[in-house]
């Protein structure tokens, strides 16, 4: 547009508004005092709020005493602990449900979605059905319904069933006894790190071996094996050798309630149904279109060079499907973390429930829990959405 | 050039947050003035409990909270119907006090010390003491909440409720199970459904929930109450003159019920010889006029609304379905804590 | 031996046989599709199981057992009425006016039927691909329409309709409202943030991943809580926002960074040539974009507004962690009624949230679905 032969002189200077550099640098200059100023009103009418509300600010209450209980605790707190430990106590238990729902949720979702796939007919439709109806469900009522499903059927306290071997059922939930762990514990745990170690080991030597000789071993056996026997021998040895090293607490039947033993509170196996649940239907459309992005070529391939479809699926069509269902995968496992923020409603004492539900309402500081909050989930999909990057550049198909 | 859109973004997020707040009023303006210029009152109210505050599926509200704002408006506008009722949830009723949402708090908000003093508000009056009790089910064969010990306990998160019961467990030393859900409704139902042993909250609220409970037979009401909560409407801090009505207003309802002045007979008791009645229904001096409103203002309040035994009877007493006694609500000359300050 | 003896040479063709029934009618396709291998007879019969376990009772719940006509709850008591009770329908019909308007005043309930006819013809307009004059149809969904459904629902003296206070709303009215609000705003807001994300400015591509990520990266409850008890903090002394609008203004961000890499997507997939042509045109940023790259843009992603609709309806759910009066919360609050306090009560209301949201969400992916096929379709040429 601009040759500097045809543009009169006089409007160089007009020229100036239409050249794209200055119009950026002046759109952006716009935009950085827009947002600058949003936040500065906005920081100076909290600022001016808070001191007329006559609130604290800064983070000074995390080391103040909580004063209230919470009835599922990964670590030591009781109502003399800070907030600071409630939100440790808040945020454990996001993660283990977390944790749980994923596993649970990938075999689950894996299943209902090779089920889709079946040339069973009953098989694939029923899949099908449970993954429209799943999806098509708000979570919220799903947890609510899970919870009252759960709760329901089972018996008061007083009547707990017994499933043996120390194992109790009732509406508060399932009691399991308490494993103790004596002075030389650590020595099972050791081993346990020196089977894991040793199974990787394994796993890259029998990789390596493979590959230039093409002769296989047994990893996956080997490694449990490892992971399991070692641990197992170390227990009994130690065992039969001086005290035993883990003992169990059994529940008893009090008044109200069992007293000791592990108790996994109906809430806690309600949130993790209905997430695993809600899950497992999207992962199912997500492993079932990997699984249909792998051609068909590549299948008939293996049969012609002789496989069998058991090895045909493990050595060719799962390995390229994984590459494309890894990605939406993970981010499934975000959203069901995130997700485990309904616990709210449901009372499971999550991070949400008991940090932005709970300490934002004795201390009134909503700014500093709010945003401490969002941290940590913005830390866990950040984290996440890392490593993915690092698998995706790894597993990338390297094209000629 | 791409930024424009950014640019057009902010200019209609500023409009959109323009548009938000036109509708809200000037909280420095004195609230009597503006809500005589409004024509009706914005009061804070519980979003449902049976007594205090709660509407039925037409929107219209019942309750010994909602009634003093009748009260209110009955005042100011010779008019119990001019209030509008803007349910609250337990963490955002100061808040939507403090910025002027609303012009007076009557949702069973407990007066301690620090809300007095730190949230910028004021508690002019107590219209009814109350007390955190336990409800447990009869057949749990439970006397008092000493004997609790294992029991786990149902509560709502975020209220003083919550502390005071980790206190009393922590005192006497107990274990416990706390279950802590965000609304009464799901706490209760929670508690309802066999999840926990007890039910905590305010006795009025007890009272309340084992009523709409499905076989209120089956709960007991424990004995031991074991915190002080003077439950009363709040109003900003600053405005005296605001909060001198709602004092007076419910010092009005009290005078009424110890000079046996009724809905009723309000009319007939204009013509009473008794000097403190001729002081409280206007007939004599001119009190109303101090704080800002008409003579009669009283009477407007009886004749609308009715005094305070009328209004606590109504709703939470011997004629609602609640039952709950006098007991510290009383007149002081039943030997309760309800004291009406002369008017003279 | 004669050479013709060897050789046979067929004179008239052989009369066909039937095929063998194991392969077609009823018994052949069982066969082909149930019991192929040892697998699939075990698959089948387990699933046959599951079924025979789960489907009775279901439907003895929904259908057989229900209670349809009542007036309290002695209509759907066990002991009362003396026989199984499963879903108490009579609950959902007693309250069906509270859960589609919440406490919105009867007299003025017309009102909301017009805005749901409102948006009915919105909708319609938007969603069918045909239908004439879909320009003119944006410019009713996304401007008079939303305008005009303010002035309806909320009233004013001025224009001669009693004022209903948001306070009053709720049920479906509130679900659906959301759930507009958020797909009206998020699609503006979203194809700014897509655009701002691939913009050459580092400034506004900063500004824009910031935003996408970091929404994207948080529950949406925490947005919801946020907007709830932060907005008015964020707002000038004695300002305050309308409790409706709070988790609204929570919604469209949240729905607007979604949103944004929807179309993000879109973005991507116009072929380079599209850009470079419009540009060899000489238009500039703007006309590029409004006349060449959107439409075609918009157009691609439309199954995945559409899904993100899906999500966005759904997770209109949450705002009744937040307080509002949607349908979620109308059900909890009658479901502690203590006129219905049964034990089938809870269950059936969570049937009938359940069936409406099944029909809303499947309808619409259904719909999405076709036009995937349709987009599908123009692409093969």
């Amino acid at each position: 547009m601009s040759t500097t032969a045809t543009v009169p002189p006089e409007s160089s200077k007009a020229s100036m508004l239409y050249d794209p550099k200055v119009r950026g640098l002046v759109y952006q200059g716009a935009l950085v005092v827009g947002i600058g100023l949003l936040f500065y009103l906005a920081t100076t009418n909290a600022i001016d709020n808070l001191r007329a509300a006559r609130i604290a600010s800064g983070f000074g209450f995390l080391s103040s005493t909580s004063g209230f209980d919470v009835n599922q605790t990964l670590v030591p707190y009781n109502a003399t602990s800070t907030y600071g430990q409630a939100f440790l106590v808040g945020l454990l238990n996001t993660l283990l449900v977390a944790v749980i729902g994923c596993i649970l949720a990938t075999f689950l979702g894996f299943a209902m979605g090779i089920a889709r796939l079946s040339s069973n007919w009953i098989v694939a439709k029923t899949a099908m059905v449970y993954v429209e109806v799943i999806r098509n469900l708000p979570l919220l009522l799903q947890l609510l319904f899970w919870y009252i499903a759960v709760l329901r059927p089972l018996p008061d306290a007083r009547n707990s069933v017994s499933m043996g071997a120390g194992f109790f059922l009732n509406n508060r939930g399932l009691f399991v006894p308490r494993p103790l762990f004596a002075a030389d514990a650590w020595l099972v745990w050791a081993a346990l790190a020196v089977g894991i170690v040793g199974s990787v080991a394994f796993a890259v030597f029998a990789r390596r071996t493979q590959e230039q000789t093409g002769k296989q071993y047994p990893v996956v056996l080997t490694s449990l094996a490892l992971v399991l026997g070692l641990p197992l021998l170390v227990w009994l040895v130690l065992g039969l050798v001086t005290a035993n090293p883990i003992s169990f607490e059994m529940p008893e039947q009090q008044r109200f309630n069992l007293r000791g033993g592990l108790q996994v509170i109906p809430e806690f196996v309600a949130l993790t149904l209905g997430l695993v649940v809600y899950t497992s239907g999207f992962i199912a459309e997500v492993v079932r279109a990997g699984i249909l992005a792998v051609s068909k070529g590549q299948s008939e391939a293996a049969h012609a060079l002789g496989l069998r479809s058991g090895p045909t699926l493990k050595l060719v069509v799962i390995p390229q499907a994984m590459r494309v269902i890894i990605p939406p995968l993970t981010s499934q496992y975000l959203n069901l973390t995130k997700n485990s923020s309904l616990a709210v409603a449901i009372g499971y004492p999550d991070l949400v429930q008991v940090f932005m539900g709970t300490v934002l309402n004795q201390t009134g500081q909503a700014i500093e829990c709010v945003a401490i909050t969002m941290a940590v989930y913005l830390t866990i999909s950040l984290i996440t959405s890392a490593g993915m990057n690092i698998y995706n550049s790894r597993k990338a198909l390297v094209e000629r | 050039m791409k930024s424009r859109m950014t640019q057009i973004a902010l200019a209609l997020g500023a409009g959109l947050v323009g548009a938000a707040l036109a509708t809200s009023p000037a909280a420095a303006q004195a609230t009597l003035a503006n809500v005589k210029q409004k024509g009706f009152l914005q009061c804070g109210s519980n979003p449902g409990l049976a007594g205090f505050g709660v509407p039925n599926a037409q929107g219209e509200w019942s309750g010994l909270d909602v009634d003093f704002c009748r009260a209110i408006a009955a005042a100011i506008f010779n008019d119990p119907t001019k209030v509008r009722f803007i349910p609250l949830s337990a963490k955002d009723r100061f808040t939507a006090l403090q910025s002027g949402e609303i012009d007076v708090l009557a949702r069973n908000s407990t007066m301690t010390m620090s809300r007095d003093t730190q949230l910028g508000l004021d508690f002019p009056v107590v219209n009814y003491y109350d007390g955190q009790g336990f409800m447990v089910r009869k057949k749990l064969g439970v006397a008092s909440a000493k004997e609790l010990n294992g029991a786990s306990i149902c509560t709502q998160q975020g209220t003083t409720t919550e502390l005071n019961l980790a206190d009393f467990f922590r005192g006497n030393n107990l274990k416990y199970e706390v279950v802590a859900f965000a609304t009464a409704d799901e706490t209760f139902k929670a508690y309802d459904t066999g999840r926990c042993d007890a039910f905590t909250t305010d006795a009025s609220g007890l009272y309340a929930q084992r009523l709409i409970s499905a076989t209120p037979d089956d709960h007991l009401v424990l004995p031991e109450i074991i915190s002080k909560e003077p439950l009363g409407p709040s109003v900003r801090h600053g405005d005296n003159q605001w909060a001198d009505i709602v004092r007076w207003v419910h010092n009005a309802m009290l005078n009424a019920e110890e000079y046996k002045v009724t809905k009723a007979n309000v009319d007939e008791m204009m013509k009473s010889p008794n000097p403190e009645i001729k002081r409280l229904l206007g007939a004599e001096g001119s009190f109303g006029e101090a704080i800002g409103l008409t003579k009669d203002w009283a009477y407007r309040i009886v004749k609308h609304v009715g005094n305070y035994g009328e209004v606590f009877d109504r709703n939470v007493g011997e004629g609602s379905p609640l039952k709950i006694k006098r007991g510290v609500n009383a007149l002081w000359t039943q030997g309760g804590l309800q004291y009406g300050i002369p008017i003279r | 031996m004669a050479v013709q003896s060897l050789s046979f040479i067929r004179t008239a063709p052989v009369e066909a046989t039937p095929p063998p029934t194991a392969v077609r009618g009823p018994v052949g396709w069982v066969r082909e599709n149930l019991f192929s291998s040892p697998l699939n007879i075990a698959l089948t019969l387990l699933v046959a199981f599951l079924l025979w376990i789960a489907l009775p009772p279901f439907l003895r719940f929904m259908i057989f057992d229900a209670v349809w006509t009542g007036s309290d709850r002695n209509a759907c008591r066990e002991d009362v009425i003396g026989r199984p009770v499963g879903a108490c329908w009579a609950f959902v019909w007693d309250r069906l006016s509270y859960f589609v308007y919440g406490s919105y005043p009867p007299a003025e309930r017309w009102r909301v039927d017009t805005f749901f006819a409102l948006l009915t013809v919105g909708a319609v307009w938007m969603l069918w691909l045909k239908a004439p004059r879909r320009g003119l149809g944006a410019a009713y969904f996304f401007i008079v329409f939303p305008v005009l459904s303010f002035l309806l629902l909320t009233g004013s003296e001025r224009i001669g309709l009693p004022e209903v206070p948001t306070a009053f709303w709720g049920g479906i009215l509130v679900t659906i409202i959301v759930s507009v609000v958020g797909i009206v705003l998020s699609l503006p807001f979203g194809v700014l943030l897509a655009l701002g994300r691939r913009s050459r400015l580092p400034v506004v591509r900063l500004a824009s991943v910031t935003f996408i990520e970091v929404v994207r990266g948080v529950p949406l409850i925490t947005v919801l809580i946020m907007a709830n008890t932060m907005l008015p903090l964020f707002l000038p002394a004695g300002m305050s926002v309308d409790r409706l609008l709070r988790p609204l203004v929570g919604v469209a961000l949240f729905a607007s960074a979604y949103m944004a890499e929807v179309i993000r997507g879109g973005l991507q997939a116009v072929p380079k040539g599209q850009y470079e042509g419009a540009m060899s045109l000489g238009l500039g940023y703007w006309r590029m974009m409004y006349f060449i790259v959107l439409p075609q843009a918009l157009r691609i992603v439309i199954p995945g507004i559409v899904n993100t609709f899906i999500g966005l309806f759904k997770d209109t759910t949450l705002v009744s962690i937040v307080g509002l009066l949607d349908l979620v919360r109308t059900i909890e609050a009658s479901r502690v009624d203590p006129v219905w306090a049964a034990p089938t009560v809870s269950m059936t209301g969570y049937a009938f949230a359940g069936l409406f949201y099944f029909v809303f969400c499947y309808g619409m992916s259904r719909y999405s679905l076709m036009v995937e096929r349709r987009l599908a379709a123009g692409q093969r040429r």
